[in-house]
């Protein structure tokens, strides 16, 4: 029998199995973006012209960023080096807070010209970038979320290391913390092009 | 309950409610879900007795037709989410799974604690729909848009809710997933693996891929309620039709997250009382898996007169044949044990015997509906009423049923009167073909379902199916009594009173804490009966 409580496979396999179901969760918008691109293809370039992608591509610049530094900071723990894995958390936590930042001055933007689901101005135009302005707000709104509790479980993972649990020899929930933190940043892989460059 | 602790080192010496709410003990934890989902479903048979006492007349009966559609509105969200699936995966299945493994615990006993508490709040958030805002929902259970998007009542609350309890069930299969991959006793390889715990592994596997649907599903209702955004309003670009498409992607294979662990019961039970082998335990193992693939690709035969292709029509029709041949083929596998077996005629065998007869008759219009233009005339009729009551009152509740009068004596240490279950037992089959045998008729006659009023030609098909629904009431008044007595105080029972083979049996009734003292090493399968006796 495996021990339960320090079962190193079985806490990967756990953590891939959830992050299976949060591609999933994702999945289903990915689906409704796909019919609604399809139904509307005219209005959903129209409307993407309206987002900017400077913004965009700044932020996956940041979350890439923080991607390899939370990578950096898994290899320094295995190594021993507890100090340099918990600053490197720290710049990770904190490259996220940019990322949300940016995302309120991109949405704080939006909502001055009127784009927001249900104003008058997107009323105005054609059916079909209203749908891209749902899609977009349920599907960055949704990953901003998860940029959140990212933030949270990182944090819990840097006090597990402050305090001595979570340590060279055992280092799983920093490990997968890692996983859930690269898989959001995944997502926004996905999202950037296909809302800031497709169109 | 308190003396079924007699026995030294059992699981049930600690005491005091934070010993129960915090515990990370799997049978525990395995009890904690079941005394809520009986309760629930106690619950939930009122509110169905309600809703069939008011339709035993055309006209008002004892309600107006405001409170009738949010009666069977919750009659569905509590029996659906609260009831049906998590009953036997989260009970059962957190008892008995790491018992048949040999294992000490889940794999992950904090989170299978945690998921125990969301579904706490889930249940919570769920009653707090009915009792707060503008009234309880009343768009039925399956929440369709448009109406969920503009009706006043508190619809928001009743798909968080939903939502809570789907992250629940996620965890749930996740940490079956883990377990049941880890945590084998030496030498309990995937062909030594009980059916049970083949059948929980199928289920988990939809619980993780298909409930994640059905959590966004939800969180677009309550953007489109909350914050107006049109994803299914064609005004602003969006299609309703594509609600109905995501919801059924996640519960058309729920119902088999419903069905698959009863059958999972039934095929532990079966083999115990005919002192046989199982029939085909391969081919049984393998159904399990191929009802939980072909189950995730037929969800659109819910649409079937929704405005779909021909082709789609076809399609989903033919999928959906495919998935009755594997149903059929543990159907086939279950009669086949029984034959020229050593039939010893028990309570559990009982209402196994109930399960495989009323199943059947729900599988069997399972395919009239499948058939794309059967169900043009059927389709949201009584017919359809009566085929999933069939399937999952008359499966997954008389497979919850048997799996308590199989587990009573591990968990308990106690036995109930035979004579009386088996009496319960009958009186249930009897009882659910008189309240539902008459809805074949009235779906097929052309009364639709859902309808608070009807044309006085269905009056004495609805007479019928209503005196049906006080036959069940009285069989599950029998059985629950006697349960609760037997459970009080029956007869002491040894660890093995139905001679069976599985890991479980090996243990005192009721079982220590930490399961198995010493590491067991499996040599045998879970159906060689060679050499196990029953302890009278």
């Amino acid at each position: 029998m495996t021990d339960a409580h320090r079962d190193y496979e079985g806490a990967k396999l756990g953590m891939w199995l959830f992050l299976f179901t949060e591609i999933l969760l994702f999945g289903g918008l990915f689906v409704l973006f796909a019919v609604s691109m399809a139904r509307h293809h005219d209005a959903f370039h129209m409307a993407s012209q309206q987002l900017d992608p400077a913004m965009g591509a700044a932020n996956t610049v940041v979350l890439i960023t923080s991607s390899w530094l939370v990578a950096m900071a898994v290899a320094a723990l295995k190594l021993g080096q507890d100090a340099r894995a918990r600053a490197l958390t720290l710049g990770t936590i904190a490259l996220a807070g940019v990322f949300l930042v940016i995302k309120y001055f991109e949405w704080s933007a939006k909502f001055r010209h009127g784009l927001y689901p249900g104003s008058a101005e997107l009323a105005a135009h054609p059916p079909g970038e209203a749908a891209y302005f749902a899609l977009y707000y349920a599907m960055t709104g949704l990953h901003g979320i998860h940029v959140l509790v990212g933030m949270g479980v990182l944090g819990f993972a840097w006090w597990l290391m402050r305090t001595g649990r979570c340590t060279q020899g055992d280092f799983v929930f920093l490990e997968n913390a890692a996983l859930y933190w690269h898989l959001v940043d995944l997502i926004w892989i996905y999202l950037f092009p296909l809302f800031y460059l497709v169109g | 309950m308190n003396d079924a602790s007699a026995a030294p080192g059992s699981f049930w010496d600690a005491r005091g409610l934070a010993s129960w709410l915090f515990t990370i003990d799997h049978k525990r934890i395995g009890l904690l879900y079941l005394w809520c989902v009986l309760g629930f479903f106690i619950v939930g048979v009122s509110l169905g007795l309600l809703v069939r006492l008011e339709l035993i007349a055309p006209g008002r009966t004892i309600m107006g037709p405001q409170t009738y559609n949010a009666m069977f509105t919750l009659h569905g969200v509590i029996m659906i989410f609260l009831v049906v699936i998590p009953s036997i995966p989260a009970s059962f299945g957190n008892i008995i799974l790491p018992l048949h493994l040999g294992a000490e615990d889940v794999a992950f006993p904090r989170l299978n604690m945690f998921s125990w508490w969301l579904y706490a709040i889930g249940a919570v958030t769920a009653l707090a729909a009915l009792f707060t805002g503008d009234g309880p929902p009343d768009t039925g259970w399956t929440f369709y848009v448009p109406f969920s998007a503009v009706t006043t009542t508190n619809v928001s609350v009743a798909v968080a809710a939903v939502f809570v309890l789907g992250f629940s069930s996620i965890l749930t299969g996740l940490n079956f997933i883990v377990t049941i991959h880890r945590l084998r006793a030496p030498g309990l390889t995937w062909t030594h693996l009980s059916l049970f715990a083949w059948a929980l592994y199928a289920t988990a596997w939809i619980q993780l891929l298909a409930t994640p649907i059905l959590g966004i599903t939800g969180l677009l209702i309550i953007a489109e309620r909350v914050l107006d955004m049109g994803v299914f309003d064609p005004a602003r670009g969006g299609d309703p039709i594509l609600y109905q498409h995501l919801f059924w992607i996640y519960s058309h294979p729920a119902v088999y997250i419903m069905i698959l662990p009863a059958m999972g019961v039934i095929s532990d039970i079966i083999p115990v009382f005919a002192r046989k082998a199982i029939f085909g335990y391969k081919t049984i193992a393998f159904s399990s898996l191929a009802i939980a693939f072909a189950g995730s690709l037929v969800w659109a035969h819910h649409m079937f007169v929704s405005g779909m292709s021909d082709t789609a029509v076809m399609v989903f029709s033919l999928l959906t044949f495919v998935v009755a041949i594997p149903s059929a083929v543990k159907v086939f596998n279950w009669v086949s044990t029984l034959y020229k077996g050593s039939i010893h005629m028990e309570p559990p065998l009982v209402f196994a015997l109930g399960f495989i007869f009323l199943f059947t008759m729900g599988g069997i219009t399972g395919l009239v509906l499948g058939a794309a233009g059967a169900d043009m005339h059927v389709h949201d009729t009584y017919f359809v009423v009566g085929h999933f009551h069939y399937v999952i009152f008359g499966g997954t509740g008389m497979g919850l049923f048997a799996a308590l009068h199989y587990w009573l004596p591990k968990v308990h240490g106690r036995m109930y009167n035979k004579r009386v279950a088996t009496w319960s037992a009958i009186i249930l089959v009897v009882g659910m073909n008189g309240l539902y045998f008459p809805m074949y008729l009235l779906g097929l006659a052309g009364m639709p379902r859902r309808y608070y009023d009807y044309l006085p030609q269905y009056t004495a098909l609805h007479e019928a199916s209503t005196v049906g629904s006080w036959v069940v009431v009285a069989g599950l008044a029998l059985m629950f009594v006697n349960l609760w007595r037997g459970m009080r105080s029956g007869p002491r029972v040894g660890p093995n009173p139905w001679g069976a083979a599985t890991l479980e049996w090996t243990l005192p009734s009721p079982p220590p804490t930490h399961n198995f003292p010493v590491e067991p090493v499996v040599e045998r399968g879970p159906y060689d009966f060679r050499g196990v006796r029953a302890d009278d």
